[in-house]
């Protein structure tokens, strides 16, 4: 890579001890990427604030990092553990680590979103608009429908990018990358946003390029796009998605290869709980919901995960309330993915909807998953 | 065994025996950063540690945390010794180069590696030196 010298100097460490780390980390993605230059970015979106996913190692380095670093532009963050005015059974430890984390966070002068939906809170910049995204749904997400440009960004890349408003100029911020060579054809008619999470989960692991062309399956729906974006991150390395026909290669997905991502994800007939929110929902996602559950009560525990700007939204309009009076309770600044609130000891297995909210449950948090598609579980799971 | 014309991800050198796979890792779900064990009994490497290892994997997929366990793993001592990709990703640079680990890119057509055998990875000089 050429560095500037202005980024030769920050690496040597003559502007100090974080953007040093943080060109250490650049120059390690772009040699990885094979970029050659580094462009700037205008927002970039940080993972790594739950202290189940972070640990002591994490939060110990965000301690000291956050001593010399400072956001050089807008950052957002994924969500932390828990709800902030809901740390019932959530143990004192946990808690005091993750007030830890949070502070580091806000140091450096990120912005306190706690979502991993940034697309759903914050204005969108213009296509073809640089980005630095960590939180691999966001990514996705951000590159296939709005025209994006971010490379899967890891925790620390996401962060690197954030105090220098520096990201590698290649893979997915260049066109070449951004044009499939490599198709997934379904080949069977889609009932739900769940067919679409698995599609997303098969595409993760067979392809190895960084975007993918699905064709056979009509333009989703947000709800759908979520779903698919959030399950690609889960499996693999891919970045982005288009719809319609690709260049070259064509895999074929069938019944028999949604079947068998079921088989490996959902590993249980029923569940003690329902988790909804992997990524959180959105405005259009509790409409939907609380549609589907009106005059009904909700037949064991439903947790429904949001961000906090959403949360504010839906209770303008009345939507929370609805959702309340049906018996789900909604959680902020968290989501299902390792979320505190779901341990074995208290639970043996979850329904969800969320084919990466299943991943995470069976693997991090060791509970089973019935994993069933949004309005299957508004029917069999309410009275 | 000399594999040369590898390419720097991160410099650095490391020895150890190596620990191969034709798998991709997800280090938030599938390592424990206690042990350095992979923990996911559908891994190739299932039960087996990277503690001291010179992992040779294709790259990492999955969560973008995954870069804060790699750096868990050099916390708790149990980071292996060197890193060989076949594509390195975001997520293993990163992760690495901030735990201090050399990782390589292997040149394309490169001869397999031997599981357990003795290498040295000599990130800078874009070499791999594979004892038997």
């Amino acid at each position: 890579m050429e560095l500037a010298r202005d980024e030769e100097e920050a690496l040597a460490g003559k502007k100090g001890k974080a953007l040093a780390s943080a060109y250490r980390i650049l120059v390690a993605i772009g040699e990885a990427t094979g970029a050659k230059k580094f462009v700037p970015i205008k927002w970039a979106h940080v993972s790594g604030v739950n202290y189940n996913t972070i640990g002591d190692a994490g939060a110990q380095f965000l301690d000291e990092f956050s001593r010399t670093a400072k956001v050089a532009v807008k950052t957002t963050v994924n969500p932390m553990g828990y709800d902030r005015n809901h740390p019932e059974g959530i143990p004192e430890k946990f808690q005091e680590k993750q007030t830890s984390i949070v502070k580091s966070y806000e140091r450096i002068g990120v912005t306190p979103s706690f979502t991993c939906t940034p697309y759903e809170v914050f204005d969108i910049p213009d296509k073809g608009t640089a980005v630095s995204f960590a939180e691999s749904n966001a990514a996705v997400f951000s590159n296939s429908l709005l025209g994006l440009r971010t490379n899967k960004e890891s925790a620390l890349s996401a962060l690197a990018s954030s105090v220098t408003g520096k990201a590698p100029l290649s893979d997915l911020r260049l066109d070449e990358a951004r044009n499939p060579k490599v198709g997934i054809e379904a080949n069977f008619r889609f009932g739900s946003e769940l067919h679409y999470g698995l599609l997303g989960y098969f595409a993760g692991k067979v392809v190895k390029d960084s975007s993918v062309a699905f064709s056979g399956i009509s333009r989703p729906s947000t709800i759908e796009a979520k779903a698919l974006s959030a399950a690609i991150g889960t499996s693999g390395s891919c970045g982005m998605f288009t719809v319609g026909r690709g260049r070259g290669e064509k895999i074929s997905f069938g019944k028999k290869e949604a079947k068998a991502v079921m088989e490996e994800l959902s590993t249980a007939e029923d569940g003690d709980i329902i988790t909804l929110g992997s990524p959180q929902l959105g405005l259009n996602e509790l409409d939907f919901l609380a549609k589907l559950t009106e005059g009904k009560k909700f037949s064991k525990r439903c947790m429904i995960f949001c961000s906090r700007a959403i949360y504010g939204q839906a209770a303008k309009v009345g939507l929370t309330g609805k959702l309340e009076r049906s018996g789900a309770e909604i959680m902020c600044d968290s989501c299902t993915c390792l979320t505190p609130y779901v341990t074995k000891d208290k639970y043996d297995s979850v329904v969800s909807n969320s084919v990466k909210g299943a991943y995470y449950l069976n693997n991090s948090n060791k509970v089973k998953v019935a994993l069933k598609d949004i309005r299957t579980i508004a029917k069999v799971c309410t009275e | 065994m000399i594999i040369s014309n590898c390419k720097k991800i991160v410099g650095g050198s490391g020895e150890g025996l190596t620990l191969v796979t034709a798998q991709p890792i997800n280090f938030l779900a599938m390592v424990d950063p206690k042990t350095g064990m992979i923990t996911d009994s559908k891994h190739e490497l299932y039960e087996k540690s990277l503690k001291g290892a010179v992992l040779v994997f294709p790259y990492a997929v999955g969560s973008s945390v995954g870069a804060y366990a790699i750096y868990s793993l050099r916390e708790y001592g149990t980071a292996p010794n060197a890193v060989v990709c076949s594509k390195a990703d975001i997520t293993t640079a990163s992760g690495c180069a901030i735990a201090s680990i050399p990782v390589v890119d292997l040149p394309k057509g490169a001869p397999a590696i031997k599981q357990g055998a003795v290498a040295r990875v000599e990130a800078d000089a874009g070499r791999i030196i594979v004892k038997v």
